[in-house]
């Protein structure tokens, strides 16, 4: 099995509305995708679809080879996808760390009754919960600001700290959701070379949604693009740029003319 | 021992502090130099610490309101009254079977209503404690709307004293572990709680479990010092005050929920000597503090040994 993720057929309707109709899409193991598309498009809903926000009417999803359409959230994310979010969702009365550790609860080794009775085995899982929440800050080089809150830390800081908090899950597949929205362009590149060396370090397939498009182009290695709910065109990043299709899409059917010189 | 290892002076401090209120309060007593009203504030009071506390774990930690506090506290008197007085049994036992009572009741009534998010589940919650109320307004065995009375008097400052640590104990190292933390996410974010792989259902119901199972043990101890139950006192308005100390204390902080349990006790006490403006001047405090404290006396923060020791460590820069 090569592919980490098998969409088939994903329908989603909303009462009449089809936000999501027979999509296909694959992610091969280690690949770095992208998923862009106008607004209202249903990218974010196939993301939601994925990691089990809604239950899809129809098709499946295979990851990793087993069936996850319509498991909840949390068994998901268990199931090693992780996801970041398009408007920042942190703890936000939170401390960083604490944000981090809330994502490493999967593997508490101590049991409830140990918490309360504050076994030698709660003192030792809480260490070990501790340090490998520091030790990922420190990666994402927010290891001096552990004990600030959410809320306060700059939007860029704020958007590394939910990358850091979507790995301490220990997922397999990383989603993230327009990572680059509100960033300027020496942003967008340290970001763009964080993702990349994120996914060599630890080893994930990485699927994004992203409206930057020097972002989409130098990052990904296959794009999708999607339009009113319906995959339009997949490809190689040059190959999309230069779809009519895509372009219409984007841009109005008008300036297809003009660019094909018609 | 770990705990004995990692700060022996803040839990020696700790235990002599604990040991110190214990004893004072017990000779105060043993000698009558507490009158019966006093003993009587002191023993409400004890009974708003833990259910302050207890509803904190719900409404302040895990972000549910509930209003369904003194429905659980009632299953807990009841309980209890039914073990000591019909069955004869040792008054630990009664005790535990009101917390065993209440949080099955919290379990019930826990796993159809969370599935309901704020103001819905505040209302059937509102539902709740009247429905507990109503039954036992009706069920001639119990003494229906006149209660039960005669009840043993076996509610003595040890055992008040030893459930308000157990109750501050237990809720305490609940929050201040990765379970804690996964509690509080929910309150913070359910969408993103859920996403990181937290099943918030079952941390929900666990903190509904646990808070209900101290507010029985509140019941179980009120009943065994009042002599008397009846199903009006456990009504909305016992629930209410309950809400308000905990509001009044900061949402999600256990000291803070504490201190105004503590604080609101003595108010009601004091303001008993002006009988015509009491819930006026009542209702003033509490408006007053809401418009200097919004967040609550404490916030989301706790009193603790650490804080003292920054603060004096910031001061020493």
């Amino acid at each position: 099995m090569n592919n980490i993720l098998e969409i088939n057929h994903l329908t989603k309707t909303f009462g009449g509305l089809n936000a999501v109709s027979d999509v296909n899409m694959y992610i091969e193991k280690g690949e770095l995708v992208g998923l862009i598309g106008p607004n209202g498009a249903g990218k974010t809903t196939v993301f939601n679809l994925i990691t089990g926000v809604y239950r899809p009417n129809e098709g499946s999803i295979l990851f990793d080879g087993k069936s996850i359409g319509g498991l909840s959230p949390h068994r998901i994310c268990r199931e090693g996808i992780a996801r970041t979010f398009q408007n920042i969702r942190l703890f936000k009365n939170l401390t960083a760390l604490d944000n981090v550790k809330i994502a490493f609860h999967k593997e508490v080794n101590y049991s409830l009754l140990s918490a309360v009775f504050r076994t030698n085995r709660f003192y030792q899982g809480e260490d070990q919960i501790e340090q490998k929440a520091l030790e990922l800050l420190e990666i994402f080089q927010l290891g001096d600001k552990r004990n600030e809150l959410a809320s306060n830390l700059p939007y860029g800081e704020q958007r590394r700290l939910e990358i850091a908090r979507a790995l301490a899950t220990d997922p397999k597949l990383l989603i993230l959701d327009e990572p680059a929205a509100g960033m300027n362009p020496q942003e967008t590149n340290a970001l763009t070379e964080l993702i990349h060396w994120v996914r060599g370090q630890f080893n994930l397939s990485v699927l994004l949604i992203e409206h930057d498009m020097s972002l989409v182009m130098g990052l990904c290695e296959r794009l999708y693009v999607l339009n009113y709910g319906q995959i339009l065109a997949s490809g190689l990043p040059e190959e999309i740029r230069n779809n009519p299709k895509v372009i219409e899409a984007y841009l109005g059917e008008e300036v297809t003319k003009v660019v094909s010189g018609s | 021992m770990e705990l004995l290892k990692r700060n022996p002076a803040a839990l020696f401090l700790k235990i002599l502090i604990l040991a110190g209120i214990f004893s004072a309060i017990q000779y105060m007593i043993s000698f009558k130099i507490l009158s019966t009203y006093y003993q009587m504030t002191l023993t409400t009071l004890c009974l708003n610490i833990i259910l302050a506390v207890s509803l904190n774990l719900i409404n302040g930690f895990t972000g549910q309101l509930s209003l369904g506090h003194a429905g659980f506290m009632s299953i807990g008197a009841y309980v209890s009254v039914v073990f000591t007085q019909n069955l004869d049994a040792p008054f630990l036992l009664a005790l535990f079977m009101a917390c065993l009572g209440a949080a099955l009741a919290g379990l019930v009534i826990g796993i159809p209503t969370l599935r309901l998010r704020g103001d819905y589940l505040a209302i059937a919650t509102l539902g709740f404690g009247e429905i507990i109320r109503i039954i036992l307004y009706n069920i001639e065995a119990v003494g229906g709307a006149a209660g039960i009375t005669g009840i043993p008097k076996l509610t003595t400052w040890p055992w008040l004293f030893g459930s308000v640590v157990l109750t501050i104990l237990v809720i305490n190292n609940l929050t201040n572990s990765s379970y804690g933390r996964a509690i509080v996410s929910i309150r913070e974010d359910e969408v993103a709680s859920e996403l990181m792989g937290i099943n918030i259902v079952n941390y929900k119901i666990l903190a509904f479990i646990v808070g209900a199972m101290f507010a029985g043990l509140a019941g179980g101890l009120y009943a065994h010092f009042f002599y008397i139950i009846k199903p009006n006192t456990f009504g909305f308005m016992k629930s209410f005050d309950v809400l308000v100390m905990v509001v009044l204390g900061g949402l999600g902080s256990t000291s803070g929920a504490v201190i105004a349990a503590i604080f609101v006790t003595i108010l009601s006490t004091v303001l008993q000597s002006f009988p015509e403006l009491r819930m006026v001047l009542y209702a003033m405090v509490l408006i007053i503090v809401m418009i200097f404290r919004p967040q609550g006396l404490m916030g989301n923060k706790e009193l603790s040994f650490k804080i003292l020791r920054r603060k004096r460590g910031e001061a020493k820069k």
